[in-house]
């Protein structure tokens, strides 16, 4: 129980869960996390489900305050992060004491980041779901001056870290052919694979733009495609020939063309690559793409076994950077002998 | 040439059933009658269903189920009868919307009249007496893209965009009609105002309606129209409701 307070807010803090599923007939898209792995490494930091609501961070986060003691975890997209001055690790489990203030700054790798609490925070629940979803009109964005209840924490422990993966800059996107694939020739298919593409400036919860130099990728009947079903994953090819991966607020149905869908588990690397940052497709056979999947969610259920103490293992902490190691440590690349040295 | 009903998979989300590659009448009773069928078929493996204009979406984790058994399943199911030819499902509702036409709250009555070669009159007439079937819901939630009107309300989108037309606006375009769920721009003309609200996520019914529902939109008063407004809490804006 408790609440944080929220001193200040960058533009886009949303409460985010898994989301909405059994709404699509009616023209709902599941939205939730953009990153829901980082819903699952929060969970197995904190010990608790990973169906409880966090606070979804685009690009920066926000300050807090505490009005009572409780435990936070800070996933997927790594920022800046103090607690009352003191830097404190991404990917990790900290106590946040009564009073204590928790700055969350700029994103430092990926987009999406996540704060967590013990017994997650309380919201709105609607049709199911704690997830605010703007494009639907469903709750609205974190602001200044609001009080952010938390439900009852069962769990006990922080000081816990995961090792982080490299889903947050950019890389392979796996892709299933999907019901308009073969409207594509085979050529255009085939530049598609090779090409290397940046993430465009163009993106949000609903999809995301892959900029390229060559030329766009057409059908022969570009136009005439009617109105047909979405998935998340979906690569829509737009008017102007550029590829959009669809994310998790995507609409439930639309007239482009779709070359073929990124698979679940590559969902989080789409969302995260930060503007600019190089990606390719790689198409792959459904039997394939359902291994991957199966190893996917089977790694996921064996977080917390990754799970490690911070002080025991701090090589294996790929985010040193945001440690504080030693209080009152001398520097590494100062010269301490720098003073006693003639001008 | 592709012999329908086609059935493909949807990335690792589900399985598509497309009646055809353009929209018809009996493609789109196809796919709700099919829709229909699937949910009262209660496969374990389905987690929700839906349908677009002339498809049928079958959602199923292709990663957890193997898709030869559901496929075996689907098709089984598809050569079960002339879905083209089935009656459609039953237990829809039909509805009937109170809807101020022209003024100042729906402004486009005239210019929309114009295009379809009839006096603002006649429009009201025929757009108040008309009864079309939801075809599909979607772009925002809960709203729906309805059919057909007479074949000269074959009017085209405009060039540009209105730049906001308000939750509950009748618009219309290509024989259709649609009910505004939030204020949105639109290519599609404004031609009746509705106090009907397509979603109500606070509710526990956050979605008044379901694809294959039918809907008229009677003319009211501007004064009727006022007092409806001013006094519906329901979202309903004054409509009635018959099981059909």
């Amino acid at each position: 129980m408790g609440a944080l307070h929220v001193l200040s807010t960058g533009p886009a803090m949303t409460f985010q869960d898994m989301g909405r599923r059994g709404y699509l007939a009616q023209g709902l898209t599941r939205g939730g996390a953009a990153d829901t792995l980082a819903l699952y490494e929060g969970a197995a930091l904190l010990g608790q489900s990973s169906d409880l609501a966090a606070i979804e961070m685009v690009g920066m986060g926000g300050n807090f305050r505490a009005d009572a003691d409780m435990r936070i975890a800070l996933t997927g997209a790594s920022m800046t992060a103090t607690i009352d001055g003191e830097p404190v690790a991404w990917n990790a489990s900290h106590r946040l004491s009564q009073g204590s203030t928790l700055a969350i700054g700029g994103v430092r790798s990926g987009t999406y980041g996540y704060l967590h609490v013990g017994g997650g925070f309380a919201g709105t629940l609607l049709m199911g779901s704690r997830s605010v979803h703007l494009s639907a009109g469903i709750g609205r964005a974190i602001a200044q001056g609001d009080t952010l209840d938390t439900l009852p924490d069962q769990g006990t422990g922080t000081g816990n870290a995961l090792p982080r993966d490299d889903r947050f800059g950019g890389g392979i996107l796996r892709v299933v052919a999907s019901m308009q694939t073969d409207q594509f020739d085979a050529d255009t298919q085939d530049r598609f694979a090779a090409t290397t593409f940046r993430k465009g400036t163009r993106a949000n919860r609903m999809g995301v733009e892959m900029q390229s130099d060559g030329a766009g990728f057409f059908t022969a009947n570009q136009l005439n495609i009617l109105s047909e079903v979405i998935v998340p994953g979906d690569i829509q090819i737009t008017g102007d020939g550029a590829p959009f991966v669809l994310l998790c607020e995507c609409q439930t149905t639309g007239g482009y063309p779709r070359i073929g869908t990124v698979i679940p588990s590559d969902m989080a690397r789409a969302a995260q690559a930060q503007t600019g940052a190089k990606l390719t497709f790689e198409f792959i056979d459904l039997t394939t793409a359902t291994e991957i999947e199966q190893r996917a969610a089977a790694s996921r259920k064996r977080l917390s076994a990754d799970v490690f103490p911070m002080v025991r293992d701090p090589e294996d902490i790929r985010d040193l950077l945001a440690y504080q190691l030693v209080g009152g440590a001398i520097s590494a690349t100062a010269d301490p002998f720098a003073k006693d040295k003639a001008p | 040439m592709t012999d329908f009903p086609t059935l493909r998979t949807v990335g690792l989300s589900g399985i598509l059933i497309q009646f055809a590659d353009h929209y018809s009448d009996s493609a789109n009773r196809a796919a709700l009658t099919f829709r229909a069928a699937v949910t009262d078929a209660s496969m374990p493996e389905v987690t929700e269903t839906s349908t677009s204009l002339v498809s049928t979406f079958i959602s199923v984790d292709l990663s957890a189920a193997k898709p030869e058994g559901i496929i075996d399943q689907l098709e089984t199911l598809l050569g079960d009868q002339d879905w083209y030819a089935a009656p459609l499902p039953e237990g829809r509702t039909l509805w009937r919307v109170p809807t101020l036409y022209g003024t100042d709250r729906a402004p486009q009555l005239i210019e929309a009249a114009e295009a379809a070669g009839v006096t603002p009159e006649q429009a009201i007439e025929e757009l108040s007496t008309a009864r079309v079937r939801v075809l599909n819901i979607g772009f925002a939630p809960g709203q729906p893209y309805m059919s057909e009107l007479p074949e000269h309300w074959n009017i085209p989108r405009q060039q540009s965009l209105t730049k906001s037309v308000p939750q509950g606006a009748l618009v219309t375009a290509i024989r259709q009609l649609i009910i505004f769920t939030n204020a949105s721009p639109t290519g599609w003309r404004h031609v009746g105002q509705t106090a009907f609200r397509t979603f109500r996520p606070e509710s526990d019914t956050p979605f008044a309606l379901s694809p294959g529902d039918e809907m008229c939109f009677p003319s009211v008063t501007e004064a009727e129209f006022n007092s409806i407004e001013a006094r519906d809490t329901t979202g309903d804006g004054g409509a009635e409701r018959e099981t059909i």
